[in-house]
């Protein structure tokens, strides 16, 4: 065997979500503090490709990203007839909760991107006790629409295409062309309807404006970390957000827009890693005095 | 349009020097010589065909657009010449686009209407179903190192 086969294992999981049974598809490297990465809207886990291939993360974390259910190689539920698709803030917390029991994960880190990183502020406002620590990516209780949606899903509008090329321009200028391609050839592959159903969380039940006051970061650590080219999920959307939490670590990265693990793996590795070096620190310490298994 | 549709449009938008808008008008007049060099873009939008109103805000041109092609570029008014979509922002938005590494917020079509540097009008629909390939025709001064003062 001569070919270079990758760390990364692909497996499905069957998961209960709201009493029905889904096949979720999970990709994981590693071993160690459970990292749970969260994909964008309309896209799938294969944006968490270089974290899960990264060797020295995965020597203390095991990496994980499942496709949520009607994204990537998980499908819809047996019982979709084909009705019109919509993620609420209920079915996606649901969904992440499932998934982690699923797996038996103790104390898992979560990481979302832009929908992942709303959804984390939920868990964190919610299900703070259940976490180690919370990693928002391009996060922020609300953010003002910029277009409307009802383009990306018209049986007279090839939804591929539009989709892409709408958050083609939240990617930013500096990253790689071959990262770029890379990020919006999953946006390229999603489901009819499926980003828009999806920003139906973002846009209309996921508006958490005015509940930040609930996160306890005593209780789970809550990291947000923007990019400066994303004018979705703007810097100063997650500065404001981050105003009302204490304790809320709150960075802005240069030359990343709003795929940043995507679009730019090194320059987002520049990032993240002080992150999970001050997790792992902090796990080690609640280790050793017995706060954590 | 209404005079408030078109306030709200204009709320944010930048001044900029005489010298900024004749640059950026000259700049813009090169597109359709620079797309022609650009045979996978032409290729890209070979199922358009469109009468669109496309520039600086003040001094638009009446593109129309055949196969991907820009076959005529002349600027408005032209009387009573009608176009489907317009997408006109201030010179100082263009210059900016054009940067080689943008500034963020000025680094995309809809970057600019966001901060209200840029009005996007009529009929969207051959902007949508094209929307790439609008981007990336309306960058073609900044790959090609088109000098715009900022």
């Amino acid at each position: 065997m001569t070919g270079h086969i990758e760390p990364i294992v692909g497996r499905y999981v069957h998961v209960a979500i709201d009493g029905e049974m889904h096949r979720i598809y999970f990709e994981e490297s590693g071993a160690g503090i459970p990292l749970v990465c969260l994909h964008t809207a309309g896209s799938d886990g294969r944006q968490w490709r270089h974290l899960l291939a990264d060797e020295e993360f995965s020597k203390q974390f095991r990496i994980i990203a499942f496709d949520m259910p009607w994204h990537g190689k998980s499908n819809p539920p047996a019982s979709w007839t084909g009705e019109e698709y919509r993620l609420t803030t209920a079915r996606y917390t649901a969904t992440i909760r499932a998934f982690c029991r699923a797996l038996g994960l103790e104390k898992p880190v979560v990481m979302g991107c832009s929908i992942g990183g709303r959804i984390v502020l939920n868990l964190a406002i919610d299900h703070a006790r259940e976490f180690r620590a919370l990693i928002g990516l391009e996060a922020a209780d609300f953010q003002a629409p910029w277009y409307d949606t009802s383009w990306l899903h018209r049986p007279d509008v090839h939804g591929g295409e539009v989709c892409a090329a709408l958050v083609s321009g939240l990617i930013a200028p500096q990253s790689p062309d071959v990262s770029r391609r890379e990020t919006l050839w999953a946006y390229m592959q999603g489901g009819p309807g499926v980003f828009k159903g999806d920003l139906y969380f973002y846009r209309v039940d996921g508006d958490l404006r005015g509940r930040m006051g609930k996160i306890d970061t005593g209780l789970c650590p809550l990291y947000l970390l923007t990019g400066e080219y994303d004018f979705s999920c703007s810097p100063e959307d997650t500065r404001r957000t981050a105003a009302s939490i204490d304790g809320a670590n709150v960075t802005i990265m240069e030359q990343l827009g709003h795929f940043p693990m995507s679009e730019n793996p090194g320059q987002f590795r520049r990032y993240i890693a002080p992150v999970l070096s001050e997790i792992l620190e902090q796990s080690m310490i609640s280790t050793k005095q017995g706060a954590h298994v | 349009m209404s005079a408030l549709q078109e306030n709200a449009c204009l709320k944010r938008m930048t001044p900029s020097p005489d010298a900024c808008d004749a640059a950026v008008i000259k700049a813009f007049a090169g597109i359709p010589g620079l797309l022609e060099q650009t045979p996978a873009l032409v290729a890209r939008g070979r199922a358009l065909d469109c009468e669109c109103l496309l520039g600086p805000h003040d001094h638009p041109f009446h593109a129309s657009i055949r196969g991907g092609r820009i076959v005529d570029l002349t600027p408005a008014p032209v009387l009573m010449r009608s176009w489907r979509f317009s997408y006109r922002a201030t010179s100082a938005a263009w210059s900016a686009y054009w940067e080689p590494a943008p500034r963020p917020g000025w680094h995309d079509l809809l970057a600019l209407t966001k901060r209200e540097e840029a009005c996007l009008e009529g009929d969207l629909y051959p902007f949508m179903t094209h929307l790439q390939y609008f981007k990336d025709v309306l960058a073609l001064p900044r790959r090609h190192g088109s000098a715009v003062p900022a």
